[in-house]
């Protein structure tokens, strides 16, 4: 039992107008999700770290000094905080914050550069999923029957693939670089999303609100884009938030295997790579990319946490 | 459904034993299952092979040498001169026979290089399945029954970096850490960081790729320990005096421990493509070695026929964790 103190209870009066209102704002689903999500200390640190790491992959590259793939050649595999005395920029104090690599490429200009490819990837990936999964889930869903069945066996099936050997088949023919990573994984990376979403609606289908609808003579589309999706909107949420750090992870993957964005682009997972191949004498060169990785992935999956702590009704008070 | 309706009635009525109509449910079940993986299994193999046919250029594009007759004597003896949709036929009953072509780097069969190097990713993978599965759910258990406190911190972290980290990335750092520093430290190698044979070898490379599918195990058992320790028949336990120990031993973890069990198909699944990279770091002469290298050297037939090799494995051990689960939890046999 909750004990609650004495003091919060007072008399309101004999006023019953005032007995019976509301003190309480009313509150929308989302605002009172939101409220929640800003209490959550965790969930915000996480929010704070993601907007830095975007700020920082638009930005860094313009104000550095050094263009991403800039050679110095009397330069290789400096330390952190080395003066840059090469070339051009000579005399002018330019500073590698983050060193150079094996080939003398300033790596704070490289990691930043690769940060803009890792995430666009993620984040272009998890909003086609987004959609795909949302649409294909959603009609499964209302349709039923067997539209349903030869929908979800169609999606059973390509599910039983291992999806990085899709993908690692589909960058094998298509020419290598970021569309072709985005195209690779969205073409599987949409099933889980699809699935969540047939759920939702399979259970939301039944209830008053769409019999209304359906009685006032909405057509499907009107009833699955207007009255289902939006109500299903907050397990989406949560799910975009998670799939994107499995898209970051895939991306990392694939670099690793040798299938990323090719040379002298540069992603997350590729400057990994790199920097795994010389990594027991220069172990700042991968430990940089590793935690740019690691700690966005964990940024997305405490995020998601806390967003679906917030969204869940059974944790209201 | 209709049919194992009647088949209900028809059981009733003859007063057959509930025993033989779950038997044929799980017989049903087993049957779906198996058709499904079946069906995946041919999509993949389509899939294969019309992408190998759309990879540019064709064997004989080098070979200047080779023109008019002679050209078309060699295309009829590899069976390029038939019509594509024989060769894709040839291709299946190929498959089927577990011919999977000659590597074009190795000049060897493709299932010849696949059984000599799978016994040693069979080997690592099945040792880190173990280990996630294992210590994952030792987390998990230990997180839920002491939660909130700092086991349950330290527990839930550990899950976090393994979701966090790729594994290529948690290999190297191992190797950088415990093996590199570690004997700078100790004077002798505790880890050795590459190769394959010894235990102490396997050690490194069974962690680093473990630790993922740890995270999601120890994860899941701790919701799922949580959730059974709010059940009321833990409560009727606990007021009828069990010891705690026993109360978790066998009231809670054997309830728990099922939702662990459904994840275990994906787990076999991302354990074994992990092995991809944990072999190329570690140096292991295992098949995820020849995998990446056949990326690398653009050897079409052996990166067919191990995606082939791969993608049946995968589905076979999903088939079989979902059959297992089938058998374990009656639950699921209604669904059927």
């Amino acid at each position: 039992m909750e004990h609650i103190a004495k003091e919060r209870f007072e008399y309101v009066g004999e006023n019953a107008k005032e007995r019976e209102a509301i003190s309480r704002p009313s509150l929308t689903f989302m605002q009172d999700a939101m409220r929640r999500l800003v209490k959550n200390k965790v969930a915000l640190v996480c929010g704070v770290v993601l907007i830095v790491m975007i700020i920082a992959s638009v930005a860094a590259p313009m104000i550095s000094p050094f263009d991403y793939r800039e050679q110095h050649y009397g330069h290789t595999n400096a330390p952190m905080m080395t003066v840059c005395d090469q070339q051009d920029s000579a005399g002018f104090g330019h500073v590698h914050i983050f060193g150079t690599d094996t080939l003398g490429r300033d790596l704070f200009s490289r990691v930043w550069m690769g940060g803009r490819v890792s995430l666009t990837i993620a984040i272009v990936s998890a909003i086609i999923d987004f959609f795909l999964g949302v649409l294909y889930g959603g009609i499964s869903g209302y349709f039923g029957g067997t539209t349903d069945i030869i929908m979800m066996r169609i999606l059973e099936i390509i599910n039983g693939i291992p999806y990085l050997i899709i993908v690692i088949l589909l960058m094998m023919i298509l020419t290598p670089g970021m569309g072709t990573i985005i195209v690779a994984y969205s073409l599987v990376g949409w099933i889980p999303m699809a699935r969540l979403v047939r759920g939702q609606v399979v259970a939301l289908k039944e209830q008053e609100f769409i019999s209304a609808a359906e009685a006032l003579g909405a057509k499907p589309s009107r009833i699955i884009i207007k009255h289902l999706l939006p109500n299903t909107l907050s397990v989406v949420i949560v799910r975009i938030t998670l799939s994107i750090p499995s898209a970051i992870f895939s991306e990392a993957y694939l670099s690793y295997v040798g299938l990323g964005v090719p040379l002298p682009m540069c992603s997350w997972g590729s400057l990994a790579q790199a920097g795994i191949e010389n990594f027991r004498v220069y172990p700042s060169q991968l430990m940089i990319p590793a935690i740019c990785i690691s700690l966005t992935m964990l940024a997305f999956n405490m995020l998601g946490d806390g967003l679906r702590d917030a969204f869940d009704p059974k944790l209201r008070r | 459904m209709e049919f194992s309706h009647s088949l209900s009635l028809f059981s009733k009525r003859f007063g057959e034993s509930k025993k033989q109509k779950e038997e044929f449910i799980l017989l049903k079940y087993t049957l779906k299952r198996l058709g499904y993986a079946v069906l995946t299994l041919f999509v993949l193999i389509t899939l294969t092979f019309f992408m190998m046919r759309m990879l540019p250029g064709d064997p004989f594009l080098g070979d200047k040498t080779v023109t008019g007759a002679a050209l078309e004597n060699m295309k009829a003896k590899y069976g390029l001169d038939k019509p594509v949709i024989v060769q894709y036929f040839i291709y299946l009953g190929n498959c089927v026979r577990g011919d999977l072509g000659t590597s074009i780097t190795y000049n060897k069969a493709v299932m010849d290089i696949i059984s000599e190097a799978f016994l040693v990713s069979a080997d690592l993978g099945i040792r880190a399945l173990i280990f996630a599965v294992i210590a994952g759910i030792l987390l998990g258990m230990v997180a839920a029954v002491k939660r909130g406190s700092a086991w349950d911190s330290i527990s839930m972290f550990i899950a976090m970096i393994g979701v966090s980290v790729p594994s290529f990335i948690m290999g190297a750092l191992f190797q950088y850490f415990l093996g590199l520093q570690l004997r700078k430290l100790l004077g002798f190698a505790l880890f050795p960081v590459q190769g394959w044979g010894d235990f102490s070898k396997t050690i490194l490379p069974s962690f680093a790729l473990g630790l993922g599918s740890l995270a999601t195990v120890s994860r899941l058992m701790r919701t799922s320990m949580l959730d059974v320790l709010n059940q009321d028949y833990i409560k009727t336990a606990k007021a009828k005096g069990l010891s705690q120990t026993k109360i978790i031993l066998r009231h809670t973890v054997r309830n728990a421990i099922m939702p662990v069990l459904t994840i275990l198909g994906p787990t076999v699944a991302s354990v074994l493509t992990g092995t991809f990279v944990i072999e190329s770091i570690f140096n292991i002469p295992g098949l995820g070695k020849y995998f990446v290298m056949s990326i690398k050297d653009l050897d079409y037939t052996m990166i067919s026929g191990t995606t082939v090799f791969y993608g049946a494995l995968l589905i076979l051990c999903t088939l079989v964790v979902d059959l297992l689960y089938g058998l374990i939890d009656p639950r699921v046999k209604l669904e059927g």
